[in-house]
């Protein structure tokens, strides 16, 4: 994605990521996340939730690679920020959507408004700040 | 004094110290967490395991994703779980008083420069707020914010994170497993309470009519559905059908939390209806930002489960 072509209000393209406990964990363990809620059936249960569900990195890691994957590979990510709501149970799919919310000529800085739900509610409410850098600057 | 603004008050004499020690990453930023970390989340950006592709990219090498920041830093596995050193006391004061359940509710971390292969991650934590005891969907709780500052080797900052979870009591009454069928009805949308005194009211809905009651003594309007007059107690009432025009006389919008089945966010309008009485309804065509108090509305019926309708108003149409 170059820079110049970003216009404000426009669409990511959905993005579907099946929340298996394969995919929980995989995640919990690629984020150093060892918490038993989120491997741990029993222990989960033990706290009065119904299943193992997503720890918050892989969340902010899933949001990163949504974006990322929009952006292209020039695009620096300057900030994430995201709220978590509905938690993501094995055997949900949780659906992300994302628009751009405001480009920065100057600073040549978008910001990116991206929404996952899931068959509860929406799961995570976040936004991206990306930096384009001029094409012949490192 | 009771327990809990003991608690309360105990837990924020911690604001503005240290939430922990200070941390040094266990391991220097390397390619095969990194490609662990892209295979989990489906990250397929070259820039943060291939070389070339981060040299082509003007980086040294390659970097590491910058939502990788704090699992540098993350605590090591052990049999049993964590040590009690290894814990933040904060929040081992509510894990004492009974709030054992913890979940991460936000996380906002700024990147001041992408980290390279072989960068070192440190970071200090302050407790920054502990909130009031809420009423959550998991139980009662409180917010606990820690707020991170990340450092490489050479004491240069490179970003910071602000890190909120909420510590509560395990509601285990509340605790249902969803189906794990397909996904659809399973969370159908709420439905009123059919008393004696206000069938009228989701009968007249159901064929698209709003009624609004009527005293057949003393002519009174009102709403919402009751047994009896305010004005004069009597027991007898009659329903006239509200011609669908009113005003806006208040709303509010609805961001969180956010409930299965309702779209956010929501405005919830109150309408002042011509014939006087005021009813609670959703918009239709009406984002939060058209809304003006006073502005013209009409009745118009919205079928929100097959079979199952609600009132709503639209903004009126001019010279309709």
């Amino acid at each position: 994605m170059q820079f110049e072509q970003i216009t404000e209000g426009a669409a990511l393209p959905e993005l579907e990521f099946p929340v298996t406990a394969s995919a929980i964990v995989a995640g919990a363990l690629a984020t150093n996340d060892y918490e038993n809620v989120h491997h741990d059936k029993a222990a989960a249960e033990a706290t009065g939730v119904p299943d193992i569900f997503m720890n918050i990195l892989t969340t902010n890691g899933l949001v990163q690679r949504y974006v990322g994957q929009w952006a292209g590979r020039s695009a620096r990510v300057r900030k994430i920020a995201i709220k978590l709501g509905a938690p993501n149970f094995v055997g949900d799919t949780m659906r992300i959507n994302g628009s751009v919310s405001h480009v920065d000529q100057a600073k040549r800085e978008v910001a990116v408004t991206v929404s996952g739900r899931n068959r509860i509610g929406e799961h995570v409410g976040a936004t991206v700040t990306l930096h384009f850098p001029e094409r012949n600057a490192a | 004094m009771n327990d809990v603004s003991d608690l309360y008050t105990r837990a924020r004499t911690w604001i503005g110290k240290e939430a922990g020690k200070p941390t040094m990453a266990r391991d220097v930023v390397n390619v095969p967490m990194i490609r662990r970390w892209c295979e989990a989340m489906g990250e397929e950006n070259p820039i943060y395991v291939d070389a070339e592709a981060a040299q082509a990219e003007g980086f040294p090498g390659p970097v590491s994703p910058p939502a990788m920041l704090e699992v540098w830093t993350m605590a090591r596995y052990r049999p049993g779980g964590r040590l009690p050193e290894e814990g933040i006391p904060v929040l081992n004061l509510f894990d004492e008083a009974g709030y054992t359940g913890v979940v991460a509710t936000n996380i906002e971390q700024e990147y001041d420069r992408y980290l390279v292969e072989g960068d070192r991650v440190s970071y200090t934590a302050i407790v920054d707020d502990v909130s009031e005891e809420k009423r959550t969907g998991l139980g009662i709780g409180h917010f606990i914010t820690i707020r991170y500052e990340f450092t490489d080797q050479n004491g240069g900052p490179v970003g910071r994170m602000l890190f909120r979870v909420l510590k509560f009591k395990p509601n285990l009454a509340q605790a249902k497993a969803p189906a794990t069928e397909s996904a659809g009805n399973e969370f159908p949308h709420p439905r009123p309470a059919i008393t004696h005194d206000n069938a009228h009211y989701w009968e007249g809905i159901a064929k698209r009519e709003l009624l609004i009651q009527k005293c057949s003594d003393c002519g009174h309007l009102r709403h919402p559905p009751g047994p009896g007059c305010p004005q004069c107690q009597s027991l007898e009432w009659e329903t006239v059908k509200a011609s669908g025009k009113g005003t806006l006389y208040s709303h509010v919008t609805m961001h969180h939390p956010r409930l299965p089945t309702f779209d956010y966010p929501l405005p919830v309008l109150l309408v002042e209806l011509e014939e006087g009485v005021r009813i609670v309804a959703n918009g239709i065509d009406l984002p939060a930002s058209d809304l003006t108090i006073g502005m013209p509305l009409e009745l118009d019926f919205v079928e929100v489960e097959p079979g199952y309708l609600l009132p709503g108003f639209r903004p009126a149409r001019t010279g309709g």
